[in-house]
């Protein structure tokens, strides 16, 4: 296997596109990252997306997108790991460059989601359908079992699970495609309309429109088209049971530590050594446990921690979704995971402006389907 | 000078509270008072329909306009709840107040914007010298399905406006549109309750019309939002009305006379132009009014009003609407409410 890189990025804004089409949106951050990398054409690309077909009636996502990029006759792949498509995508562009196969690669995420879909439902597919869904749980059910676990079992508050959502909005208002550009506070969140118990409204992240795509090649091709490029140290990919009844604990997420363990260990360092994150946010209460699966914290501190401010940008100990994450920047579940390593290769080559985290050296990209049942971590350096 | 001679309202007596409706769908009423700005809503009665409600406000404003009603040339009726599928509402309406038969009457429909759609075209044939008087209606008994947002806000009223050219309390300075294909919210045939698209009915659809609409009117009256005494913008609820409002550069001040869904709820087609009634009511000589309906679908007409010295005369030879809004209310719980409103299957 050789060494890879990513180049360049382009991405939409995140929110409500109404006048934007899925393909528009798709093919807009696509030609934003191939100007960005300085490249003449692709050899191949990947299409993260969770549920075209739901959301707006579209299937066959891959070619269509090829289609309208002007990229046909290349092999275009679509991707579907639910809302772990885009770092699926990655991962897999990952492969394809580092196997050889090919030099230039396209990894690209999309999904429109408001488009008169019946969005919870579509959401809701990628839990168990037999076990799940039939008995009427949707995610925002799934995960406030999660939180009322870990409530139960190491105290983490109501509180400490709106700290993540002030810090991401905090975060998010310095990022120019954030969803949400507002900053709010602890009582806004505790005095949002409740969900389901104990998440409130403002501990859920939005439904969103947005596209987002980065370009690999091999490491020593790397400087041919640009300065500004970052080092692929880890990629890897575990999955654990689908649905939420079947795991001996609720407070952990095993696809998440199993991930983080084959990641570390691909690239030879400590949870301590990483210098920021970018993890799965769908809720507030996901931040926490995978800040504590992924090693940065013991388990059950997680809430503490976030409380503390261990993971702002100012902290320095190891700040946590500087982008906004998916709760203040929007989560177009089949963007994410690519949106998610365009924050960390905008942090690692000093692109990230009021977010910038100083002297960001490695970064974690942690993007998980459903709750938990699939999970991708791709670790980057800068070069 | 042509424009308003004579206007009125009309609205039931009963109401449903925020907190009633939630109560059944197990939904959050303090979020949906926050949210949405809405409080209560009126209820027509088991009598009542958009015929009736047209009728008593049409009452009013003849009441006000001191006109002989075999006068009035023109009759439009705008609603989304018109009683017969086939058959006009207006031809019930003449019958019962004395007007035609020499008269041009037609049902209008436009999500809702029906209403000010009836004022627009009644103004029109005033001004080309076609009719002495038209006869202006907005209407509703507002549908909205069970468990639906729309529940909160479907609403039952209306109000009728007078067009002349003589003893004018309100003279239509200015009036526009702006209509594009936009597919918000709507309504096929053999179904009973409007479906819409979520949040689309709001940026796309709303505020796109409203605000485009707004300032087109303005460029054309080559007046700013500070010219204006008051101000009343289609109410779907009480938020929007506010932030459309706002982005036009209105203040709350100028709108508060006007914005009365939070305890009226969203009259379709009675929708602004009952908001434009209670200002009449309260409107000194010489204000000036901004006014921008809204209808799914979707568009906007807009007006500018100035009102005259011949206001005081009229104000009070009819009910105002605060009168219909503020008393002899009786509330209803939402068993009741659904008897009303006909969502009880009954083995007749």
């Amino acid at each position: 296997m050789r060494d890879v890189a990513v180049i360049g990025f382009g991405m939409t804004k995140f929110g409500e596109l109404w006048n934007k089409s899925i393909k528009d949106i798709f093919v807009e951050a696509s030609l934003n990252a191939i100007e960005n990398a300085g490249v003449d054409h692709i050899d191949s690309m990947y299409v993260g997306a969770m549920s075209s077909g739901l959301f707006v009636g579209q299937e066959h996502i891959a070619a269509v997108m090829a289609d309208y990029l002007g990229m046909a006759p290349v092999p275009s792949t679509h991707v579907e790991s639910a809302c772990a498509s885009g770092g699926m995508a990655f991962r897999q562009a990952y492969l394809d460059v580092a196997s050889g196969n090919s030099e230039i690669v396209l990894a690209g995420g999309v999904e429109k989601m408001n488009d008169g879909a019946d969005v919870t439902a579509a959401l809701a597919t990628a839990a168990d359908q037999e076990y799940e869904v039939y008995n009427g749980v949707t995610f925002p059910g799934l995960y406030a079992m999660i939180a009322n676990a870990h409530m139960h079992e190491f105290k983490t508050t109501s509180k400490q699970l709106a700290a993540v959502a002030v810090k991401n909005h905090l975060n998010g208002f310095n990022n120019p495609n954030a969803q949400f550009r507002s900053k709010i506070s602890i009582d806004t969140v505790l005095n949002s309309t409740m969900v389901s118990d104990p998440l409130h409204l403002l501990d859920c992240s939005p439904i969103t429109d947005g596209g987002a795509a980065v370009i690999l090649c091999p490491l020593d091709m790397a400087k041919k088209f640009t300065d500004k490029f970052v080092k692929i140290i880890a990629s890897t990919q575990a999955s654990d049971s689908i649905a939420l009844y079947e795991r001996k604990s609720f407070t952990s997420l095993n696809a998440v530590s199993n991930a983080a363990e084959k990641a570390y260990k691909q690239c030879n360092l400590k949870p301590t050594e990483i210098d920021l994150a970018e993890v799965h946010d769908c809720f507030t209460i996901s931040e926490i446990v995978v800040s504590e699966d992924l090693g940065f914290f013991n388990k059950g501190k997680g809430g503490l921690a976030v409380e503390e401010g261990k993971t702002s940008i100012e902290s320095g100990e190891i700040p946590i979704n500087t982008s906004g994450g998916l709760k203040s920047k929007g989560h177009p579940v089949g963007a994410t995971g690519i949106a998610q390593i365009i924050e960390v290769y905008e942090q690692l080559t000093g692109q990230a402006g009021k977010r910038q985290v100083k002297n960001a050296r490695i970064g974690l990209a942690q993007n998980m389907g459903g709750s938990g049942a699939s999970c991708t971590i791709n670790i980057l350096e800068a070069i | 000078m042509i424009g308003i001679i004579g206007y009125g309202s009309y609205l039931p007596r009963y109401r449903i509270k925020v907190e009633d409706i939630a109560r059944e769908w197990g939904s959050d009423p303090a979020s949906i008072k926050r949210g949405l700005k809405l409080f209560e809503k009126t209820v027509p009665g088991l009598d009542e329909d958009t015929i009736t409600i047209s009728v008593a406000a049409a009452k009013n404003a003849l009441k006000r306009a001191q006109i002989d009603p075999k006068d009035i040339g023109a009759v439009y009726i705008g609603s989304e709840s018109h009683p017969y599928a086939v058959k006009p509402s207006a031809t019930i309406l003449i019958d019962a107040l004395g007007i035609g038969p020499d008269v041009h009457v037609a049902s209008y429909e436009f999500a809702c914007k029906a209403g000010t759609e009836a004022m627009f075209v009644a103004n029109s044939l005033v001004k080309a010298g076609e009719v002495k008087y038209a006869l202006a209606i907005g209407a509703d008994t507002s549908q909205g399905a069970p468990g639906d947002a729309l529940e909160y806000s479907a609403s039952a009223g209306g109000s009728a406006f007078i067009m002349g050219a003589e003893n004018v309390v309100a003279d239509i300075l200015f009036s526009n549109s702006y209509t594009s294909d936009t597919p918000d919210f709507w309504r096929r045939e053999h179904e009973f309750y409007p479906r819409h698209a979520g949040r689309f009915t709001g940026e796309p659809a709303y505020f796109r019309h409203v605000v485009s609409a707004g300032k087109l009117l303005l460029e054309k009256s080559k007046m700013k939002p500070e010219d204006f005494d008051y101000a009343v913008f289609h109410m779907p609820n009480g938020k929007f009305p506010q932030v459309a409002g706002k982005k036009l550069g209105f203040t709350e001040g100028q709108m508060k006379v006007g914005w009365i869904a939070p305890w009226m709820g969203n009259t379709y087609s009675g929708s602004s132009p009952t908001g434009l009634s209670a200002i009449l009511d309260e409107a000194k000589p010489g204000n000036k009014i901004f006014m921008v309906s809204f209808g799914s679908g979707a568009g906007s007409d807009g007006f500018i009003f100035n009102v005259t010295d011949k206001i005081l005369d009229v104000q009070d030879k009819a009910p105002k609407l605060r009168d219909y809004l503020d008393n002899n209310k009786i509330y209803i719980d939402y068993g009741q409410y659904a008897k009303f409103r006909e969502k009880i299957i009954l083995n007749k």
